[in-house]
């Protein structure tokens, strides 16, 4: 199996912050991947970095088995949705779909226009006269309706409201049931990626913090409360991602392959989104304890 | 990507176009009544002799419609600004580059695209302009008879400035990426090229010629001394004009010397009876007349001072006949300057943009 | 044809929601031998989910023998309610009432009977899959 989506030791600095650091991944087709992660944290960095609009500062990245580049073929293969959906203000949705049809060799104009129809726009409406949301269905009409092999949205229901964005989705998936695409899709809202996704990505502090399988992730983490311990204590193969202590009582959130034994501890499972807040805690303590250690030698 | 640059270009392709046929009819009735005026009032008169106030009337007519020499020597700066500057920053800007560059065109193709046609258009206009109020003007040039002095508003330069203009505001808009920075930068990048090729670069593109001539000083009722720039062909353009002296100093300009005081014109003090000093230059060998004598004996001898000292009046210029020559020369600098731009336009575009 | 819906709070993962709608639309009748099941297109654009998951949830009514799927057409129902579980489910529910007589009568209110229930069924079903 081809991979969708793979990248080692990729890294972008800009004049001296690095947006995004030390990133290996290895996403597989035909998945919907999830990329989440705070505001800052690299998600758009990286999505340029796959769809050729920045070029790596340091590793390597490939996209569906090619360097991301700005020549035919590999553009007709990649659909990509920027945040903030941009569009031509002045130009109508008709114009928009004119653009798609001169410019891609894969365009499929019956598509388009079915979708735009199917979502009850008007064809002569200028762009910079729609909603937030029609915007967004229309970048998406466009990404689609290049017939792409990969399909990349960066924050596409950010700034839409909750029946706007699950119109999005809905059309997004329905996108998904046709075609054998593979979507990577960033967001900081997790609920959405709940629904949606099977692969999941974390992005914090500029690093991947966790990559994969959601059944798989789902399967190998747990959150373990029981009497206070501290966590060197805790057997090898329980690796832990978040720890909390009272005087008398310790919630940790491990990730382990193996069942847990230990009667002391009551084992829960956890929802994506306790995953994802984990990890994203675990590196905003990193970050504090490099602050902190700056700051006493600083 | 044609489609596309002239959607986008549309509307404004279309006003201008709606203008410049205004102009077009305007000037095209205008026009031929002109030569009318020409062919009844002056051309007699200028066969007979002294024309000087049948010019002034002439030249009178038609006051608004000259100014549109003025719109050919802004229109660059114009178009610079609005149709260069705005080409990439705009889209960069407005973030619509995300939308474009991930249609399966390669960016060298949509500058190239871009700078094609919007460049074509920005050459065109001008170009056109540029035909219509040279050709209108004709009657009035040919009163004027001072070439040099509407060089940039005839010819082929507007057209190559328009080029330069229309590369600097692209270029500018891809280093800036913000179309406001973008346009103060065309707009004092493409002024202050202007002004230094046409004061350091447009004289000397050819070594200009000389004529000397001895120093006239004025006679009788004339304030200043004639001028030999008169005596030079029509149309030529006096770049300087020097008064020199007998080892070839320059003492002053235009037929003056300037004496320490910071003098104006030529002056002469009595330092003794029947002698007298030129002012900045030393005292005259010959005698002059006590300060009784009659204003015309007085002048006899100054002049004759002066023919002493070998002082002489230097014109540097440029003759009428190489107004074409250089037309084209400069016309080929602002091409070029363009063509740089053009090149280091697409290096930024691979540099900064993948 | 029904329609699905999810309940997102309720800690069961989607597909098995799924599956539980088929099964409960059967027991109830709404859904027939031969009837289609929503497209998985339809169904994943309807409740903007991952089109895996209704695949998965139709996989295992398959497997379960209530449903099958045929190529390019959609999924079927391939099971009535049998008139055996109809039988059976008679003296189950008198089963029920009479524990639920006792329960009461040992002093339980309905959280607590409800409370009960729940996790007894639960570990139930754990030590079913392990």
């Amino acid at each position: 199996m081809t991979t969708a989506l793979s990248a080692t030791g990729l890294g972008k600095q800009y004049g001296r912050r690095w947006a995004l650091a030390d990133c290996t991944v290895d996403v597989p087709e035909g998945r919907v991947v999830g990329l989440v992660g705070p505001n800052g944290a690299g998600k758009t960095t990286l999505l340029n970095l796959a769809v050729g609009m920045v070029r790596p500062t340091t590793g390597t990245i490939e996209v569906l088995g090619h360097a991301p580049s700005d020549r035919a073929e590999q553009l007709g293969r990649v659909g990509f949705v920027a945040q903030d959906t941009p569009a031509y203000s002045g130009l109508s949705i008709a114009d928009h779909l004119h653009l798609g049809r001169w410019l891609n060799p894969r365009w499929d104009d019956d598509l388009a226009k079915r979708r735009i129809d199917q979502l009850g726009l008007d064809p002569s409406q200028r762009a910079g006269k729609l909603s937030g949301g029609q915007r967004a269905q229309l970048a998406l009409t466009m990404a689609i309706a290049k017939r792409p092999e990969l399909l990349v949205l960066d924050e596409p229901v950010a700034s839409l409201d909750p029946l706007a964005r699950r119109e999005f989705l809905q059309l997004l998936m329905e996108a998904i049931a046709e075609d054998n695409l593979s979507i990577i899709l960033s967001s900081h809202l997790v609920g959405d990626l709940e629904r949606v996704c099977d692969y999941l990505i974390v992005l914090a502090s500029s690093r991947v913090q966790v990559a994969g399988d959601v059944e798989e992730l789902l399967s190998t983490h747990r959150r373990l409360i029981g009497p206070r311990r501290d966590p060197r204590s805790l057997p090898t193969d329980q690796q832990v991602i978040e720890e909390d202590h009272t005087d008398v009582q310790s919630t940790f959130v491990v990730r382990c392959d193996g069942p847990i034994h230990d009667p002391a501890w009551t084992v829960e499972q956890l929802n994506l989104e306790d995953l994802v807040l984990a990890y994203m805690g675990r590196a905003r303590h990193g970050e504090d304890a490099n602050h902190q250690r700056l700051s006493v030698l600083g | 990507m044609i489609h596309l640059v002239w959607r986008q270009f549309r509307v404004q392709a279309l006003t201008t176009l709606a203008l410049l046929a205004v102009v077009a009819v305007v000037l095209a009735i205008t026009g031929p009544q002109l030569v009318h005026l020409y062919d009844t009032n002056v051309k007699p008169c200028r066969a007979q002799g002294d024309c000087s106030l049948v010019t002034k009337v002439f030249l009178s007519h038609y006051r608004l419609l000259q100014d549109l020499g003025s719109v050919v020597v802004v229109l660059p700066g114009l178009i610079g600004l609005f149709w260069g500057a705005p080409l990439v920053a705009r889209e960069l800007e407005t973030g619509t580059y995300k939308l474009v560059w991930m249609q399966s065109t390669t960016r060298k193709r949509w500058l190239a695209v871009k700078l094609a046609v919007i460049g074509f258009a920005s050459v065109a206009l001008t170009g056109l302009l540029t035909l219509m109020v040279t050709w209108w003007s004709s009657p009035i040039d040919r009163v004027n008879e001072a070439p040099f002095a509407v060089f940039d508003q005839r010819g082929i330069v507007p057209l190559a400035y328009a080029l330069f203009a229309f590369a600097l505001g692209m270029t500018s808009g891809l280093l800036f990426r913000r179309t406001i920075p973008a346009m103060v930068v065309t707009l004092v990048g493409f002024a202050g090229i202007r002004v230094a090729i046409t004061s350091w670069v447009r004289p000397y593109l050819f070594a200009p010629l000389h004529f000397t001539s001895a120093l006239l000083l004025p006679q009788g009722n004339e304030t200043s001394n004639p001028s030999p720039a008169a005596l030079l062909r029509p149309g030529a353009w006096t770049l300087s004009d020097q008064t020199v002296n007998g080892t070839g100093r320059v003492i002053g300009q235009e037929g003056a010397i300037s004496s320490g005081g910071g003098h104006m014109g030529v002056g002469f003090n009595y330092t003794g009876v029947g002698r007298a000093t030129l002012q900045g230059v030393g005292p005259c060998p010959n005698k002059f007349p006590p300060q009784s004598a009659p204003v015309a004996v007085f002048e006899r001898a100054a002049q004759a001072c002066a023919n002493k000292f070998n002082l002489r009046e230097v014109l540097t210029y440029q003759p009428a006949s190489r107004y074409w020559a250089l037309q084209w020369c400069e016309a080929g600098i602002f091409v070029a300057l363009a063509l740089v731009l053009v090149g280091v336009s697409f290096w930024l575009l691979r540099r900064r943009f993948a | 044809m029904i329609h699905f819906h999810l309940d997102s709070r309720s800690g069961v993962p989607p597909y098995q929601q799924i599956v539980h709608q088929v099964r409960h639309a059967i027991q109830l009748g709404l859904l027939k031998e031969g009837q289609q099941l929503p497209t998985v297109k339809e169904a994943s654009g309807h409740l903007a989910i991952n089109p895996n998951t209704v695949l998965k949830a139709y996989k295992e009514l398959e497997h379960a023998g209530l449903a099958a799927s045929r190529p390019g057409i959609g999924t079927f129902v391939t099971k009535s309610l049998s008139d055996a579980s109809i039988a059976a489910q008679g003296p189950l529910r008198h089963d029920l009432e009479r524990w639920l007589v006792k329960a009461r009568r040992a002093g339980l209110d309905n959280e607590s009977i409800e409370a009960l229930f729940q996790e007894t069924f639960r570990s139930f079903s754990a030590e079913g899959v392990a």
